[in-house]
């Protein structure tokens, strides 16, 4: 049995105030099971990072409600959402997002660091943390900074940190957005991969070919939910089998 | 997230951009420096005038005429300042002194020989003068009640002065020449050394009656008969100092016939004279508190724009941090720990530059320096205060931030 990780009712969001107000969002209502992988898409400009903000409690609704894992997180205080990003949530962004003063592994280790309850012990962390990396397939570039890595790296990164704490949904907006056609295929088929494994992806992209990837296609248009398509077979991913590395 | 952590956090960044985080903590380091070395050197100076103060005996009474600081214009006959003849008057009439005496200087051209000193203080003094200022006769002889009465051109050297005078030849009966008048050398005095600003060394002694008669030209004094201005007076050691001072007070109020509120003269104690120097000195030293405050204050606000400074380059590093679970208050935390860091390391390094440059002035300066332990806590303490107060208003910038308004930033 699936159980519902997201579910938003009327979601609303008003940036800007008088004359320059701008409905972002305009009555959101979805639900996404675990387990699911759904992209987001939509033109330039129709709520499709609004969206995703408020799903990554990033941000709070105008007006509706979201309910993530059951719970109401509408109108919780700053503090408790950071709470509820640290424990459940992972995001990968479109520009990484590394600290670059840290190194690969203390990018990864991060989120453990503002765990409030059952903290993992300081010399648990690495380890944890070389395993995630293993999952991207990044161990042996551990100590390295940000700028020592390509971007496609990067992204693989900051997964690795995504996933550090065990979340029950991950967010990603264009994720792929700045790589080139390689990295895309790779850092895809690592979502796809943590999906197999179980985990609940969301995520926002413009590109046909990322979405294909995926179950489920949710389509935005000017703030509401236009269209909520199955996605079919997904297809083999090109080029991966020469990758060291990865998987 | 734990206070180790923090703590972790704050330092890993304040050395990746350690010239910056230097620059940063310059302000604190030169205030904290400015005020233990301020303090240390007038701690130096007030020990220095307390010792040479000390030295003046605590059984004395100085009584100095206040007809000098009038001037003529201003003098009435009957309060024209000490005279000669109050010395004889306190000498016979005050019980429980051990001695009195007055001490008239006068500065005189003294040669000997091809040596030709100017500006020599001749002191004109009575008998009583050597026990009263604790000075003791190396070689030949004091002067004696004769020499006064007489007023003979004898005198008695103080060892400096005599050793550049003579060198290494015996003076003992040579005669030297001061503005002209012939004084045959009749004794030297021990080292004595250097008492409230007076070195009793290079000096030389004569009787008060030659002093008048000889080396006092001003057309006033001479009206005057024989002012004096200054007389000391010992205390015997059984005797009530107070008591003393009351029945010298009266005894001249009498004999100048002014009442005490309206007196010529002024008597004062060692007590006194430390007290006046004690005030002088704190309000000098409250004058450095201030501008060592006043620095730290500077530092504190360089603090603060660094940190601001530092806010706004960071801000997606913060917004990050808000993403993956940091709390408003982990972020303020953070940015109030950097400010406090900067301001202890600064603090510290204040402190031993402080401490150090403090060694350096009393070593090298020509300035004693007595480095003050509490000056060492209350500069570092207010350190901290100023990288907590002014740490504040970062910190809080810092945590007001919207995670995604801080993640797009660039
Ligand atoms: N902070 C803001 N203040 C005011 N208006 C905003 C703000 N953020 C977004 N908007 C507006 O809300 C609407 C939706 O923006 P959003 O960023 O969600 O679009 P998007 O679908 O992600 O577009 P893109 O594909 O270009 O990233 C746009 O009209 C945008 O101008
Ligand atoms: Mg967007």
């Amino acid at each position: 049995m699936s159980e519902t990780i997201i579910e938003t009712i009327d979601l609303k969001k008003v940036y800007g105030m008088g004359e320059t107000e701008v409905l972002a969002l305009d009555g959101v209502s979805l639900h996404i099971e675990s387990g699911e992988f759904v992209a987001i898409m939509g033109p330039s400009g129709s709520g499709k990072s609004t969206l995703l903000n408020l799903l990554a409690c990033l941000d709070t609704p105008s007006d509706g409600h979201y309910l993530l894992a059951g719970e109401d997180v509408s109108d919780m205080s700053r503090a408790e959402l950071a709470q509820v990003r640290n424990r459940k949530l992972g995001f990968v962004f479109q520009s990484y997002n590394l600290l670059p003063r840290l190194s690969a592994l203390e990018n990864v280790i991060l989120p453990m660091m503002y765990q409030r309850e059952e903290r993992i012990p300081l010399h648990e962390r690495n380890n944890l943390g070389m395993a995630a990396l293993e999952q991207v397939g990044l161990t042996n570039r551990a100590d390295h900074l940000p700028k020592q890595l390509s971007g496609g790296q990067q992204q693989r990164v900051a997964i690795a940190r995504a996933l550090i704490n065990e979340p029950i949904l991950i967010l990603a907006d264009e994720p792929t957005g700045n790589l080139d056609s390689r990295s895309s295929f790779e850092i895809i088929e690592l979502l796809n991969h943590m999906h197999d494994r179980g985990r609940t992806i969301v995520m926002v992209t413009h590109e046909p070919d990322i979405a294909h990837y995926t179950q489920r296609i949710l389509t935005i248009r000017d703030g509401k939910l236009d269209a909520d398509r199955k996605n079919g077979q997904r297809p083999a991913v090109p080029v991966l089998q020469e990758q060291e590395g990865v998987l | 997230m734990n206070p180790s952590e923090t703590i972790q956090v704050a330092w890993k960044s304040l050395t990746s951009n350690k010239s910056r985080s230097l620059l940063t903590m310059l302000g604190v380091i030169i205030g904290v420096a400015a005020v233990i070395v301020m303090m240390a050197v007038s701690a130096g100076t007030e020990a220095t005038i307390a010792e040479s103060i000390n030295g003046l005996g605590s059984n004395l009474i100085f009584i100095s005429s206040n007809m000098t600081r009038m001037g003529p214009g201003q003098a009435s006959a009957g309060s024209g300042g000490l005279v000669y003849d109050d010395l004889e008057a306190i000498r016979s009439q005050i019980s429980g002194i051990s001695g009195a005496t007055v001490d008239q200087q006068t500065s005189v051209t003294v040669k000997y020989d091809k040596v030709n000193l100017d500006s020599i203080s001749l002191v004109g003094v009575t008998t009583d003068y050597l026990d009263v200022r604790d000075m003791e006769i190396d070689e030949g002889r004091w002067l004696t009640d004769r020499d006064n009465e007489q007023a003979a051109k004898v005198v008695v050297l103080g060892s400096t002065l005599a050793e550049e005078l003579f060198g290494d030849a015996d003076p003992i009966g040579q005669a030297i020449s001061a503005n002209n008048t012939k004084l045959t050398v009749v004794g030297l005095l021990k080292e004595r050394g250097l008492v409230s600003g007076t070195d009793f060394d290079y000096q030389m002694y004569t009787p008060i009656n030659l002093v008048i008669k000889k080396f006092t030209f001003s057309m006033f004094a001479r009206i005057q008969g024989d002012s004096v201005r200054m007389i000391y007076v010992a205390v015997d050691e059984n005797a009530n100092m107070d008591d003393v001072i009351l029945q010298t007070t009266l005894l001249l109020a009498r004999r100048h016939d002014v009442t005490v509120d309206s007196a010529d003269f002024t008597i004062s104690t060692q007590d006194d004279i430390i007290q006046t120097q004690a005030s002088t000195t704190a309000s000098f030293r409250t004058l450095l508190s201030w501008v060592a405050g006043i620095s730290l204050l500077v530092g504190g606000i360089g603090i603060m724009n660094i940190m601001l400074v530092s806010v706004t380059e960071r801000t997606r590093e913060i917004g990050l941090r808000q993403a993956v679970g940091a709390t408003p208050g982990d972020i303020q935390s953070q940015f109030l720990i950097e400010a406090l860091m900067l301001s202890l390391l600064g603090g510290f390094l204040g402190v031993v530059a402080g401490v150090g440059g403090a060694m350096l002035f009393g070593k090298f300066g020509n300035m004693r320096t007595v480095i003050l332990p509490y000056s060492i806590v209350l500069s570092f303490c207010s350190a901290a205060l100023v990288g907590i107060v002014f740490g504040y208003l970062p910190a809080q910038k810092a945590a007001r931030l919207d995670p995604i308004v801080a993640l797009r930033h660039d």
